[in-house]
């Protein structure tokens, strides 16, 4: 059979239905890899600077619990979680806020203003009113949240934990 | 380089007779009805694709499974399209398998010897009605829960064992977490576990009896 220089029909079948194959996979398969990667690319924020309100409310030599929720979108999930912050202002303008976590096991601390120190329920863990450990388990001291004064609004930095 | 990868492919998988016979099949002179069954098969894969893409976010459970499908639409890139092609794909199924019913039908094509690719083909048939009512449930909104409310009452009307069959379609009284979960299993693993089946045989039949010609006058 002599071969013609012309595509057979059979030839031109072939490359169509493959071609038109290959596009409808491209037009599902392309979209197909966004749709599943999507949310991994798209992490969420999680540090953000809250404002805890005028620093003319925390009294001075005195730690003050604030207390807030926020809340976290996970697909179509939401979490809130709430924090507390013990903001201590040793001066006028000296201020360190603390979180109200126990280092060692995460139970929340009070500020016990009688016997001036921030107490543990869980394990009796104390620690000073300047964050440090004074007796029990707790392996650090209080951690910190950065903060900042801006306009006389005491704001922190929420990082994530 | 690409011949002598398939001969020796070739030898030692029998790929040609394979293609011989499922594809290089004899055929009567037809027309573009004959096409439905090949388009119906397209649209399983479309749909068994789409949907297992689409088991990637959705939660089968009445508090999430609103919010979920919203995630899908809204939050994931092209989750619109996914879900898009599954919705009015498995409309598009059900036309064309219907249709492709009825040229069986009117074509006679159901005689002997090919009654029992009539049958599973009637089971394909019920199967594709099943996939489309229990999915129909799954966007858990009030059209879903209405719908099935309606279709779970249907089979109580018949005597004695009627109010029975409700209560086993919804697990219980009413259209609760129990249903949504069960018809999400129906919808995922059970009838497409039937239809896999079903259309192997199926298609097994038509390879071994070929498709039938068109009736002429003198039939």
């Amino acid at each position: 059979m002599t071969k013609s220089p012309h595509m057979s029909r059979r030839e031109f079948v072939t490359i169509t239905v493959g071609a038109l194959g290959a596009i409808m996979a491209a037009v599902i398969g392309l979209p197909a890899i966004g749709y599943l990667l999507s949310p991994a690319l798209r992490t969420q924020k999680t540090d953000a600077w809250i404002a805890l309100g005028s620093l003319e409310n925390y009294p001075v030599g005195e730690p003050t619990l604030f207390t807030f929720t926020r809340t976290t979108v996970n697909g179509w999930e939401r979490t809130a979680n709430s924090y507390g912050v013990y903001v201590y202002r040793k001066t006028e303008d000296q201020v360190t806020t603390f979180a109200n976590l126990c280092t060692h096991l995460s139970c929340r601390v009070t500020w016990q203003d009688d016997e001036q120190v921030y107490h543990c329920p869980c394990h009796d863990g104390l620690f000073d009113i300047d964050g440090i450990v004074v007796k029990g388990p707790p392996p650090r001291p209080l951690f910190q949240y950065p903060n900042k004064i801006e306009d006389g609004i005491l704001s922190i930095q929420l990082e994530q934990v | 380089m690409t011949s002598k990868v398939m001969n020796w492919l070739d030898e030692r998988l029998g790929l040609t007779g394979i293609y011989d016979s499922v594809l290089d099949r004899n055929i009567p002179k037809v027309n573009w009805w004959f096409t439905l069954g090949s388009a119906s098969l397209f649209l399983v894969g479309l749909q068994g694709i789409t949907g297992i893409f689409l088991t990637v976010y959705y939660v089968p459970s009445p508090d999430h499974a609103y919010d979920s499908i919203q995630y899908i639409m809204n939050g994931v890139a092209y989750g619109w399209l996914i879900r898009g092609i599954h919705h009015w794909g498995a409309t598009l199924m059900v036309i064309v398998v219907f249709i492709h019913m009825l040229r069986t039908f009117y074509c006679a094509a159901y005689k002997y010897p090919r009654e029992l690719t009539w049958v599973t083909g009637v089971v394909l048939l019920l199967a594709t009605l099943g996939m489309g009512f229990t999915g129909y449930l799954l966007p858990m909104n009030q059209k879903a829960y209405w719908a099935t409310t309606v279709g779970t009452e249907i089979p109580g009307t018949i005597p004695i064992i009627g109010p029975f069959l409700t209560q086993v379609l919804r697990g219980g009284v009413g259209i609760s977490a129990v249903t949504l979960a069960r018809f999400f299993s129906l919808h995922i693993w059970f009838l497409p576990a039937l239809i896999a089946l079903t259309i192997g045989i199926h298609m097994y039949l038509i390879i071994r009896l070929g498709i039938s010609y068109i009736p002429t006058k003198e039939d």
